[in-house]
C-alpha cells in the first residue's frame, strides 16, 4: 500500500468514525457553498434579466452621422453589425422634417420611422387607436392632436416644399392613432419612412437611429467605441439617463451579494472550526499516540487538512448543485425566466469551499500540534 | 560505546524531584528491567529515554548522541527511527483495524507495507485477527498488536512501560515470550515492571 493510499484510508476512516459531527460540518459547508454558487449565478444572470426589464424604458444607445451628411439605412445597419443579434432588441430609424398641415396653416415636426421597431425600442409608447399599417396612415402626438383638434380617423393634408423648387408635395393621411409618451414626442406627427420619402422627394436619408441593446454598461461602452472607430463618419452614443440607472442598481446588487456571501462563508467557517476543535479534543489521545509513533507536526497538519478539504470537496459539489437549483427557483419566480448552468461555477465553488474548510482547520490544527505525546500517554 | 547512557539525570517538577541524579548504562542487546514502587519516576525516565520529554539536568546519550538538548522536531525523528514504544494502556487508533494500526507506524517511519505488517501480526499470533477493530479484540490481543507495532520498523531500542500490568497471566506469558525472542535476536529492551516475577524472567535471560 502506498503512503497516499494509507493517508486516504486514515482520513476517510476518521471521518466515517465521527459521522454525525462530520455531517454537521459537511452540511454547513454545503450551505455556504449553496449560497455562494446560488448568489454568484443570480449575480451573473441578473444583469441580463434586469437589462431586459430596463429595456422597457426606451433606447439606451443612439447612432447619428458625425458630419453634415445624413446617413442611409444601409449605412446604419452596417454599423449595427458590431452588436450581436440576440442583444439588439430593436433599432429604430428616425427622419425628421418640418411639414405643413394645409388646413391649419401651421408647421409641425414630422417624424418618419419604422413602427414595428418603435414598439421594440420604446415599449412604453401608448397609442390610442392603433399603430399605422400603411404609408397613408399616421400617428399624431397627443399635444399636437389637442392643439389642432384632430380626432381618430380624421384625414389631414400634409405638405412639404423642397428647397430648390416652388412646387409643394402634398399627401392626404388618415390619423389612426393618438400617441401618448409623456415626452417631447407628443408634439410630433409620425409617418412611415416611405411616406416621408414621397413628401420630400428624397429617399433613404436618416437623422438618427435609436437602439435598445441588452448588455451591461461596460459592454455598451465597448460597442460604442467600436462603432465610432470603424466608421469615422458615424458617431454612436449612450443614452446616459437609462444606462446610469441600470449601472447603479447593479452596483448596489453587487455589494449586497458580496456582503451576504461573505457573512454566510464566515458563519460556515465558525461552524466548521468549532466542529474540528471538538474533534481535536476528542482525539487528544489518538493524536498523542500518533506523535509517539513518530508523526511529525507536518503529518498531523496534513491529516487534519486532508479531512477538512475532503469535507470541502464534498460540500462544494453538493453546494454547486443545490445553489443552481436555488438560483433557478429565484430566477423563475422573480424574473420569470430560467437560467443556464455555468460549468465554471463548479470548480470555483469547490475551490472556495475547500479553501474555507482549510482555513477553518488552522486553529484546530494548532491545538493538535500542541498536544504533548508524553502527557497524553501517561495515566489512565 | 553503550547504546544508551544516562549521566546524572534529574527531572524536577517544582518542589518534586521525580528523578534525582540517575546514572544508567545500557549496552546493545541487553534486556534491562527497571523496578520500583509507584511514583518512583519510572515513567518519567522512560519518557526521557523515549524522546518524549527532556531532563531538567544531565545528559542522555543515545547511540553516542546527546538527546537532552535536541529540538522536539529532532526528538520526533530520533524516536521514529530508533525507538519502539509499548505502553501499559494498549493505545490503538480505534477506527483502524489491527493491521492498519501496525501500518500507521510504518507510515510515519517510511512506507506502509501490508505484507510485512501481516507478518508482524503473525509473530504475535494474530494474523487471522488482522482485519478486526480494537473494539473486537481483547486487552491481551490489543497489547500484542501494540508489540507487533513496536517491532515493525526494527527499532534499535524497545521501551515497554509496564507492558504486562493490565494483562492476564496467559497474555502476560505470550508477551514475555515475545520479548525473550526479540532479546535472542539481538534487540535491546528496557522494560519497566513492578512485578518481581517479570524481573526474575528478565534476569534469567540476561544470565544466559
Ligand atoms: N508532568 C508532571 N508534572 C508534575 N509532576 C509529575 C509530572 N509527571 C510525573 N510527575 C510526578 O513525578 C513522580 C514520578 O511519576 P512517574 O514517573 O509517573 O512514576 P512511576 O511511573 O514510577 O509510577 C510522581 O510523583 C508524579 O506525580
Ligand atoms: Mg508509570
Amino acid at each position: 500500500m502506498s503512503r497516499r493510499k494509507m493517508f486516504l484510508k486514515m482520513v476517510t476512516a476518521s471521518l466515517l468514525r465521527r459521522r454525525s459531527r462530520m455531517l454537521i460540518a459537511l452540511l454547513s459547508i454545503a450551505i455556504g457553498a449553496t449560497i455562494l454558487s446560488g448568489l454568484v449565478t443570480i449575480y451573473y444572470d441578473v444583469p441580463r434579466q434586469m437589462g431586459a426589464q430596463f429595456r422597457g424604458y426606451g433606447a439606451n444607445m443612439i447612432l447619428v452621422p458625425s458630419g453634415e451628411e445624413k446617413m442611409t439605412l444601409e449605412k446604419a445597419r452596417e454599423c449595427l453589425s458590431v452588436i450581436p443579434e440576440d442583444q439588439l432588441l430593436g433599432a429604430t430609424p428616425y427622419r425628421y422634417a418640418n411639414v405643413e398641415m394645409t388646413s391649419r396653416q401651421r408647421t409641425f415636426v414630422a417624424a418618419a420611422t419604422d413602427f414595428e421597431q418603435v414598439q421594440a425600442t420604446s415599449p412604453y409608447f401608448a397609442v390610442e387607436g392603433r399603430w399605422p399599417e400603411g404609408d397613408r396612415e399616421v400617428l399624431v402626438g397627443k399635444e399636437t392632436a389637442e392643439t389642432i383638434g384632430v380626432k381618430l380617423n380624421n384625414v389631414i393634408e400634409l405638405s412639404y416644399k423642397p428647397e430648390d423648387t416652388y412646387v409643394k408635395n402634398t399627401l392626404n393621411m388618415t390619423v389612426v392613432g393618438i400617441l401618448e409618451t409623456g415626452g417631447d414626442e407628443e408634439a410630433y406627427i409620425f409617418t412611415t419612412l416611405k411616406a416621408m420619402d414621397a413628401l420630400t422627394g428624397v429617399s433613404g436619408q436618416l437623422d438618427v437611429m435609436e437602439m435598445s441593446v441588452s448588455a451591461a454598461s461596460e459592454e455598451l461602452e465597448n460597442y460604442v467605441a467600436e462603432i465610432s472607430e470603424k466608421n469615422s463618419d458615424m458617431s454612436a452614443r449612450l443614452v446616459k439617463r437609462v444606462t446610469k440607472s441600470e449601472t447603479t442598481v447593479l452596483a448596489k446588487l453587487q455589494s449586497l451579494v458580496f456582503l451576504v456571501t461573505a457573512v454566510v462563508l464566515l458563519l460556515t467557517m465558525i461552524c466548521v472550526s468549532t466542529t474540528m476543535m471538538a474533534v481535536v479534543s476528542e482525539r487528544r489521545k489518538e493524536i498523542g499516540l500518533r506523535k509517539a509513533l513518530g508523526a511529525s507536526d507536518q503529518s498531523i497538519r496534513a491529516e487534519f487538512l486532508g479531512e477538512g478539504m475532503f469535507l470541502g470537496l464534498l460540500g462544494g459539489i453538493l453546494g454547486t448543485a443545490l445553489g443552481f437549483a436555488f438560483a433557478q427557483v429565484v430566477s423563475v419566480n422573480v424574473f420569470g425566466s430560467s437560467i443556464t448552468f455555468q460549468p465554471l461555477l463548479l470548480p470555483i465553488t469547490v475551490i472556495v469551499s475547500m479553501g474555507i474548510a482549510a482555513l477553518s482547520c488552522l486553529l484546530p490544527i494548532r491545538r493538535a500540534i500542541e498536544i504533548d505525546p508524553a502527557l497524553v500517554l501517561k495515566g489512565e | 560505546m553503550s547504546l544508551l547512557e544516562l549521566k546524572n539525570i534529574s527531572k524536577i517538577y517544582g518542589e518534586l524531584k521525580a528523578l534525582d541524579n540517575v546514572n544508567i548504562k545500557v549496552e546493545k542487546g541487553e534486556w534491562v528491567a527497571i523496578m520500583g514502587p509507584s511514583g518512583s519516576g519510572k515513567s518519567t525516565m522512560m519518557n526521557i529515554i523515549g524522546c518524549m520529554d527532556k531532563p531538567s539536568l544531565g545528559e542522555v546519550l543515545l547511540d553516542g548522541v546527546d538527546i537532552s538538548k535536541e529540538s522536539s522536531k529532532k526528538l520526533t525523528e530520533i524516536r521514529r527511527d530508533k525507538i519502539g514504544l509499548i505502553f501499559q494502556q494498549f493505545h490503538m487508533v480505534n477506527y483502524l483495524t489491527a493491521v492498519e494500526n501496525v501500518m500507521v507506524s510504518q507510515y510515519y517511519h517510511s512506507m506502509p507495507d501490508e505484507e510485512e505488517a501481516l507478518e508482524a501480526l503473525g509473530r504475535v499470533g494474530l494474523r487471522e485477527r488482522a482485519k478486526h477493530l480494537p473494539s473486537q479484540l481483547s486487552g491481551g490481543e490489543q497489547q500484542r498488536v501494540c508489540v507487533a507495532r513496536a517491532l515493525i520498523n526494527a527499532p534499535e531500542l524497545i521501551l515497554a512501560d509496564e507492558p504486562t500490568g493490565n494483562l492476564d497471566e496467559d497474555n502476560e506469558n505470550i508477551v514475555l515470550d515475545l520479548f525473550r525472542q526479540l532479546h535472542r535476536e539481538g534487540t535491546t529492551l528496557i522494560v519497566v515492571t513492578h512485578d518481581p516475577e517479570v524481573a526474575e524472567i528478565i534476569n534469567e535471560n540476561f544470565q544466559e
